[in-house]
């Protein structure tokens, strides 16, 4: 495979050449095939998949109008930073090729000139690709489409984002079906899953090429002077040794798993920063401002260390970062992977991390991540396919782009490897249901959205539903977030006036929700002293106060993958593989070998004491807080049934905590209650229904389906309504059609959601399999070595198993109590 | 006695039942608070209920906003089960039972003949409301603007009251919060004080308001909510109310 002149001549100019993955890539273009590159970062990954239509645009005689290339990234920032990175080597070769940027920030003069002269390559992120398609001019802009080039392919396919660009390609592919797709993709477990994503249903999977492996990351565990804490995710005992890493590195990015460990570090490190070193924040709750002025300054090298959460992850290259430090276990080995990656950009040196584990489960967790990198192991993450919800706002979208045929959309959406085991009924139902809302009570016929013409074809009522469609399409559903605000106070007339000044950025509205005026908390940086809520947000003064009041650590947003999950219990198991943990960590575990027991790899250990007046079981799944809060859920019930009168339940990454009334050893000693019987893989079934129909997760879940698939529309022409302001509220929605209409395709698309993500179902499912005749259990006088962490998050995170009722009486009573002393 | 204290053994999705526990007094009536949010008042073996907004869901429909259709029917059979466990000879509607005037023409015809079965089987005033300043002639029942019940008035919209006047009123849709455990719970409830009383809303598509919003500024003294829990009833004083 040879290139152009121009373009080796363009390679030798720089002392480079062309790398193999490369010119592997250009050949499947050529031979108009789908090709998938898997690379590391910095493997000129990028180059390789605009190589093709480059060469292409430039070697035409004239142009044929239309645009040629799409190209599309799941970042806005990214798609901005490839523009800018493509426009150097095209003027540098003097290419004829036009480039564009369509994002959400692209104004309406800008989006109606692409209409009008489209540029030979567009660069966009996958929501802009569908609203592409929803305009009857698409056929116009891509009837000359070649190629479509797609990166960061494995973080978009695991998400909702990945399943609506899915269809939007297919309907791409309807317009333009002389396109190929270029996959992009890091290192992934599973090559196969998106190789067939790539291509058509029915097709041969799209060929793997390879890029050449970068240098193994150099990654070290922090092993502190200080103790490790039992338990929590603060990493605060640290912080004196990163602040020495960062003095020691050019340019560190601190990565921390939530916004408020976040701040918790960035105060921290500010209040060790004897040498005023620029130490910089930046999460997703932040004014967008201020963090394209801490983006623009890495650029710049100003800075020594910023603290940030995923919002630095993909991507774009800011500047030299020759450290990345990681506070708290990274949960994930890809996750890990992905953010080591953010340091040296160049492929043939290491990159250098430093994991700092926040309490000593996270020592075994960064200690098998560490081996998992070092392998370059990744986690299975498969993509996300056939969503309901989804489909619905893709037929809306066909709808907006002008009449068709449900016989067509339904051979044009199962084209889509995502839905390839589509239904029929199932798409018929969905039409319905944009039409009419899909109800057995047919009330909404003369509102129909959909109307069926005499030809069969499905024609839009009411050109409103465009605009309504556009302002509300798209798969993220935020938390609804609330502007804080710097308030200044004033006494006027002896009465306390609150009055609102800048914008200090977004907080979610649940955490706000929690406050009382006068409560302190941490945000940006600063302690600031919540002063109430006015029509715009929250308002807030600074306070002098050295420790905020409401510590708002939220449990961590990732779960411990199953991957992880189980090399950490492998290596629980194996004592001779504790030889590189630290001496505290290794003690802890050899004395729990000593008072109770080392579970084996495939055992899981369920230990049982008394302590104060209360019964206590603990058992040690490993499999992530959100399966084991589910477990704790379906275990209390059970447990309550057996007459055992459970009392609350808490959950972290790696065990489960029940405690209750009645002495549970006794009962398993005296053969009353088996824990076979107790764990058995029939929860998953009336169990698992019951309780989550009635759960608050099932809500917000439905919440999110009801969004995207219009049901609730969050901005209406004219006016943007936030989601409180919603017209009805969706748990009585939820409520009226569960008991009207259990079958109702949101609902099931509501279940399937949170079978899936928020309740990690199908993990606990496999978990329960797994421990069939595996459990082991222990009967102890006290607590447990290795039990000591997740009692002490008792009181810390929150207890789950008790209802409003009780809480509302407990209130009740406190009162009672206090009314009582006064007597 | 409760009626049901498992939500599935009916088909309305909140729970009812009179509150064993607590009275609520007013110019010495009192008011028995009802899980579904209605009041029973024995003296007069009254049912009281407020904003119940029937329809309210095909009226967003209209905008091309499909929420499930059967809104009207979870009312009603909610309103059913609170009748049949309390079993009054008075039935007064608060206002606001329509969503709007053009209700009725858009009220499926079973719906419709359950409310008719309804009303037919004992006293029925409907007060008119801001949203059905006309409520259907033919559904039965009486209509008025405020109804006398011995020494206290109801009414929709509560009014500013001269000394010695009580009223009951509906049109805010109360809702509190309270703080246990760290946690904020938030639920429809009960306002009162020595003077008038605020009813939630009764429709299953109706919000709710904070009773610390400007809506209530002025309307009451030093006041108490009975918040409305999924198996009780719970009161808490101002003071408590976040």
């Amino acid at each position: 495979m040879s290139l152009p002149q121009r373009f080796s001549d363009w390679f030798a100019a720089r002392g480079w050449s062309p790398r193999a993955h490369q010119l592997a890539v250009l050949a499947h273009a050529e031979a108009r095939e789908s090709v998938l590159l898997i690379s590391p970062t910095g493997g000129g990954k990028t180059l390789a998949g605009f190589l093709p239509s480059l060469i292409e645009i430039s070697g035409q005689a004239e142009r044929t109008g239309g645009i040629h290339t799409l190209y599309i990234s799941p970042l806005k920032a990214l798609a901005v930073d490839i523009a800018r990175n493509l426009e150097a080597p095209v003027a540098e070769m003097a290419l004829p090729v036009a480039i564009e940027t369509r994002t959400g920030d692209t104004p309406h003069s800008k989006r109606q000139r692409q209409r009008q002269k489209p540029p030979d390559i567009l660069i966009t992120t996958p929501e802009q690709v569908s609203l592409l398609v929803s305009d009857p001019h698409a056929a116009f802009m891509l009837k000359n489409l070649r190629t479509v080039i797609l990166d960061e392919l494995h973080s978009i396919v695991t998400s909702k984002r990945g399943v609506l660009l899915s269809l939007a390609l297919a309907r791409v592919q309807a317009l333009a079906p002389q396109a190929i797709r270029i996959g992009l993709s890091a290192t992934v477990a599973d090559p196969d899953a998106l190789r067939a994503w790539l291509v058509p249903t029915g097709e041969t999977p799209a060929p793997l090429v390879l890029g050449q492996p970068g240098a193994r990351p150099n990654i070290r565990i922090l092993s502190s002077v200080e103790r490790v804490p039992w338990s929590g995710h603060s990493a605060m005992y640290a912080i004196p040794e990163i602040y020495g890493e960062i003095r020691k590195a050019k340019m560190t990015l601190v990565f921390v798993n939530t916004r408020s460990q976040a701040e918790m570090i960035f105060q921290a490190l500010w209040e060790a920063n004897d040498d005023n070193l620029p130490i910089a924040l930046h999460h997703g709750s932040l004014d967008v401002g201020q963090r394209r002025k801490v983006e623009a300054a890495m650029g710049e090298g100003k800075l020594r260390a910023v603290v940030c959460t995923s919002t630095l992850e993909l991507g774009i290259d800011w500047g030299d970062v020759d450290l990345v430090v990681h506070v708290g276990a990274p949960k994930g080995s890809s996750r890990l992977l992905q953010r080591i990656g953010r340091s040296n950009h160049k492929l043939d040196l290491p990159s250098e991390a430093l994991l700092v584990p926040s309490n000593r489960f996270e020592v075994l967790e960064c200690q098998a991540a560490l081996h998992a990198a070092q392998e370059n192991a990744q986690d299975t993450d498969y993509p996300m396919v056939l969503k309901l919800d989804v489909l619905a706002q893709h037929i809306m979208c066909r709808a907006c782009a002008g009449p068709f045929h449900p016989d067509d959309l339904y051979a044009e959406v199962t084209s889509a490897w995502t839905y390839r085991n589509l239904t029929r009924e199932d798409f018929d139902k969905c039409v319905d249901y944009v039409s009419t809302g899909g109800y057995a009570l047919r009330a909404y016929e003369r509102y129909a959205k959909l109307k069926q013409q005499a030809d069969g074809t499905l024609r839009l009522t009411h050109p409103r539903l465009i605009m309504t469609y556009k302002l509300n399409m798209g798969t993220i559903i935020e938390d609804e977030m609330l502007k804080v605000r710097l308030a200044s106070v004033r006494r006027r007339l002896g009465k306390r006036v609150v009055m609102g000044g800048r914008v200090l950025g977004e907080v979610e509205e649940w955490f706000l929700s929690q406050l009382s005026v006068g409560d302190t908390f941490l945000f940006s940086g600063e302690i600031l002293r919540f002063e109430g809520l006015d029509e715009f947000g929250a308002l807030a003064t600074r306070s002098k106060d050295r420790e905020p009041k409401i510590p708002s650590y939220q449990g961590g947003k990732f779960p411990l993958s199953t991957y992880l999950a189980k090399r950490v219990r492998e290596m629980l198991a194996d004592p001779a593989a504790w030889g590189g943990l630290p001496a505290q960590v290794k003690d802890w575990l050899s004395l729990q070998r000593f008072r109770s027991l080392v579970p084996k790899a495939s055992q899981m250990l369920v230990e049982t004491f008394p302590r104060a007046d209360k019964h206590y079981m603990v058992c040690y799944p490993f499999e992530g807080r959100l399966a084991h809060q589910t477990l704790g859920m379906l275990l209390t019930r059970r447990l309550e049934r057996a007459g055992l009168q459970p009392m609350g339940f808490v959950a972290s990454e790696y065990a489960l905590v029940i405690w209750m009334v009645r002495d549970i050893s006794l009962h398993i000693g005296t053969g009353r209650l088996s824990l076979g019987r107790l764990f058995d893989e029939d929860m998953m079934g009336d169990d698992l229904d019951a309780w989550l129909a009635e759960s608050a997760l099932m809500k917000r879940t439905f919440r999110n389906a009801a969004i995207i698939a219009g049901l609730i529309e969050r901005r209406q022409p004219g006016k943007e309504k936030t989601t409180r302001q919603m017209t009805v509220n969706t748990d009585l929605i939820y409520d009226v059609l569960r008991s009207h209409q259990p079958d109702h395709i949101l609902l099931r698309a509501a279940w399937d959601d949170a079978a899936e993500g928020l309740i990690d179902a199908h993990r606990l499912g496999a978990l329960l399999k797994r421990i069939h005749g595996q459990i082991v259990h222990v009967g102890l006088d006290t607590v447990s070595p290795l039990a000591v962490p997740v009692l002490l998050d008792i009181g810390r995170e929150s207890v789950y198993g008790e209802g409003r009722d009780a809480m509302l009486a407990e209130a009740a009573n406190d009162l009672i109590d206090e009314a009582m002393r006064l007597v | 006695m409760p009626c049901s204290l498992k939500p599935r053994t009916i088909s309305s999705t909140r729970p009812c039942g009179l509150s064993r526990s607590h009275r609520i007094r007013l110019s010495g009536l009192d008011l028995i608070p009802d899980l579904s949010g209605a009041i029973y008042v024995p003296d007069f073996q009254a049912l009281l209920i407020a904003d119940m907004h029937l329809e309210k869901g095909s009226s967003l429909a209209r905008r091309g906003i499909h929420l499930p259709p059967y809104d009207t029917r979870e009312t009603l059979t909610q309103l059913s089960s609170v009748i049949a466990d309390v079993k009054p000879n008075r039935l007064i509607f608060l206002g606001d039972s329509f969503h709007d005037d053009a209700a009725r023409d858009r009220i499926d015809a079973a719906d419709l003949a359950a409310l008719r079965r309804i009303s037919a089987e004992r006293d029925t005033i409907w007060i008119t409301g801001n949203h059905d300043a006309s409520p259907p002639q033919d559904i039965g029942g009486q209509i008025a603007r405020e109804v006398a019940l011995g020494p206290v008035t109801l009414r929709h919209e509560p009014k500013s009251l001269p000394q010695g006047v009580f009223e009951i009123a509906g049109h805010l849709h109360p809702a509190a919060a309270v703080e246990s455990r760290g946690h904020r719970i938030r639920c429809r409830c009960f306002i009162a004080d020595d003077r008038r009383m605020v009813l939630p809303a009764f429709g299953s598509y109706t919000g709710a308001l904070s009773v610390r919003s400007d809506a209530f500024d002025g309307l009451f003294g030093d006041y108490h909510v009975w918040m409305i829990g999924s198996r009780a009833i719970h009161r808490f004083p101002a003071a408590k109310v976040r």
